[in-house]
């Protein structure tokens, strides 16, 4: 748990916060991360973010799949249990590629949407700090991470860059397993302060 | 400058003068909206459905198969023809989903999520027949290759009815992430959303934590890319597949290589017209005409003008190659198939599948939302004669002290319209609590092919080729 201090300002329209994103990182703040309602083509780059290396750990499972299958039917059909089928051979690839396949796409998308869910840390019963409560409809919201001494003069800059709404707020930087209708504990805190 | 361009001659996708948030206001309306009349009557009517097929299957399962009326020609009869027919209407969705994202077909966006979802309700129907079918259901894990103490002794995986427990249960999984991972960012909107307490609490389990980083969403957009790229061999390998327990079999009329192509096309066939059953009273009935427009409708009328098409040649192909094969067997397994004794059976697919879709040649029907739906039925009707003239073909074999007639028994209707109850029953849950329409991907295309953003790009319209180009070259 890492509870943290963060400036938050709110677009309404993706066209503002290209701009936005460019003047926050131009003049040399380090931008927590950017929530937005859909997925933005171009954000990531505009972010300076790299590109995701998914696709690899796809081609990895894949290639294990297939290897797993050609390996078990090919170790049964040869080694363990060796049967006449009709007099055909006991190794007849043609007739392994179906399941041979199967698997490869099989293991490619269990063993890719598992890498997806932990590299985003998702996971049923996962709560995250909700920065808009239209982050998820149609408002844009980039956060930047402050600490007494910057908050004020960062908010006052996010100001500057066309945000509809700007505020400071106290959140739990990380995931952590909680229930979305219950209010946390730094929720409450913050509004009693 | 951010700009999205779209040619003003291209129809808008989405209708009307919407926001980022009118779209999700849309979509949400009826999962936060008490349940309608309809709705519950058609939810109790297809519950009751469902009802009677489990009845049907116990008392099947009680007496065994024998209370089917399989006989010594006829081994599959109806269950497999339903079997066959459902997996068939499971192809339209990742074909939407899959296909036209690598084709970047901007129109599948409305309908996508929908079609999926009944590719995987299809798919679960489909997959009770051959299991049912086992009778000693109990023992179905056999199929599996599982380490056992007989031996141990393992499936015969150069069986095409094995490779069909792969497909389908690949099928069924990879269909279900597919979707899944496109539901998530939605139920994070409906989890923001909630106003109750239950509500929040239950779309925040099932939105997994999602809040819409952008580092997320590149993933996510990969993630999208990489699936639908492994689903769209995955859709043309399943229904080949299927029709390969009938190809690699040495029975005439089914011993034929045009066999995968042709059921594959008939799938997607078969698959699209079910979407449109369904759409068109989704559309009405949920009020989403802005969303799923006249536009969906006819471009999916076109790829059911093309599919039928092919499947139209695929028929006659087969009776010439049955004529010019000179083969007596094949010729008259043809013969008993146009003239023997399920004629009725055969001439019904040929109306339904390969006459009567081409009316859709004319835009004013393909553009007609009645006639789309009465067409859809009709397809699905003649879709099921195709799988039906292809199991009876067996009616008559080489001993004819065995020739026979078939018809289904009780239980086997019963089992069928279970499996309609099963279908019915998860898309009215579905149409109910999830968003029927894929929300973000919707709000993506919005400036593209929305209608009132569309209406602003006269401005660009006007603009010279080099001063357009200047501008564009030179974005953020």
């Amino acid at each position: 748990m890492s509870i943290k201090k963060f400036a938050v300002a709110v677009y309404d329209d993706e066209a503002v916060l290209f701009p936005a994103v460019k003047k926050v990182r131009g003049a040399g703040y380090k931008i927590h991360d950017v929530y937005t309602p859909f997925a933005v083509h171009g954000l990531d780059v505009a972010l300076g973010e790299k590109e995701s290396d998914l696709h690899i750990a796809g081609f990895i499972y894949g290639i294990t799949g297939t290897c797993t299958a050609l390996g078990f039917m090919g170790w049964i059909f040869t080694t363990d249990w060796p049967q006449n089928f009709g007099g055909k051979p006991h190794f007849p690839l043609p007739a392994f590629i179906p399941i041979t396949f199967e698997l490869t796409v099989l293991f490619a998308a269990v063993g890719m949407v598992l890498t997806f869910c932990y590299l985003n840390q998702i996971m049923p019963g996962v709560k995250k700090h909700i920065f808009h409560p239209r982050q998820t409809d149609d408002k844009f919201v980039l956060v930047i991470e402050v600490n007494e001494n910057t908050a004020k003069e960062t908010e006052t800059f996010l100001k500057t860059t066309g945000a509809e709404e700007t505020n400071i707020q106290v959140a739990e930087a990380d995931w952590w397993f909680g229930r979305f209708d219950k209010r946390e504990d730094y929720e409450i805190q913050e509004q009693l302060a | 400058m951010h700009l999205k361009y779209e040619s003003v001659i291209r129809e808008p996708l989405v209708d009307g003068n919407k926001s980022y948030h009118q779209v999700t206001e849309d979509i949400c309306a009826t999962i936060e909206n008490k349940p309608t009349k309809l709705w519950t009557i058609g939810f109790l009517i297809s519950a009751s459905l469902l009802a009677f097929g489990m009845f049907s299957v116990t008392w099947e399962v009680y007496w065994g198969t024998g209370v089917w009326h399989l006989n010594k020609t006829i081994g599959w009869g109806w269950d497999i023809t339903n079997f066959v027919w459902w997996v068939g209407i499971g192809h339209a969705g990742t074909l939407i989903s899959a296909i036209l994202l690598l084709f970047r077909q901007g129109w599948r966006t409305g309908v996508n999520r929908a079609a999926e979802a009944m590719t995987i309700f299809a798919v679960m129907c489909a997959g009770q027949f051959p299991i049912w079918h086992m009778g000693r259901v109990w023992d179905a894990f056999f199929v599996l290759p599982y380490g056992n103490t007989r031996g141990p002794l393992w499936p015969n995986f150069i069986s095409p009815l094995l490779w069909d427990v792969f497909a389908i249960s690949t099928y069924f999984t990879v269909s279900l992430l597919f979707w899944y991972s496109g539901l998530i960012p939605d139920f994070a909107t409906l989890r923001d959303r909630a106003k109750t307490k239950f509500r929040k609490a239950a779309y925040g389990v099932v939105s997994f934590g999602w809040a819409g980083s952008a580092k997320h969403w590149q993933r996510h957009e990969m993630l999208s890319l990489v699936l639908a790229g492994l689903s769209t061999p995955l859709v043309l390998s399943v229904h080949t597949i299927v029709s390969f327990d009938f190809a690699t079999s040495i029975v005439p009329g089914w011993h034929t290589t045009i066999f995968p192509p042709y059921f594959v096309a008939g799938a997607v066939f078969s698959g699209f017209a079910m979407v449109q059953t369904l759409l068109v009273i989704t559309r009405k009935v949920l009020n989403l005409q802005e969303y799923i427009t006249i536009g969906h409708i006819e471009a999916m009328n076109k790829v059911i003008v093309l599919t039928g098409s092919i499947v139209g040649v695929a028929y006659l192909t087969e009776l010439f190659i049955a004529y010019f094969s000179g083969v007596l067997w094949e010729q008259e397994a043809f013969r008993l198939r146009v003239l023997g004794p399920y004629w009725w059976a055969y001439w019904a697919m040929m109306t339904c599948n390969v006459v009567s879709p081409q009316l859709f040649w004319f835009k004013k029907l393909r553009r007609n939302v009645w006639f789309t739906f009465f067409m859809s039925i009709i397809v699905n009707i003649g879709m099921w004669f195709e799988r039906f003239v292809i199991i009876m073909a067996l009616h008559r074999d080489y001993l004819p002290s065995s020739w026979s007639y078939y018809t289904p028994s009780w239980t086997e209707v019963g089992f069928y319209l279970g499996s309609f109850g099963l279908f019915f029953t998860c898309y009215f849950l579905f149409a109910k609590y999830f968003p029927v329409i894929a929300i973000a991907e919707i709000k993506f295309i919005l400036k593209t092919s929305g209608e009132n953003y569309k209406n602003k790009m006269t401005e660009y319209e006007e603009q010279t080729n080099e001063h357009f180009l200047e501008e564009q070259t030179h974005h953020h």
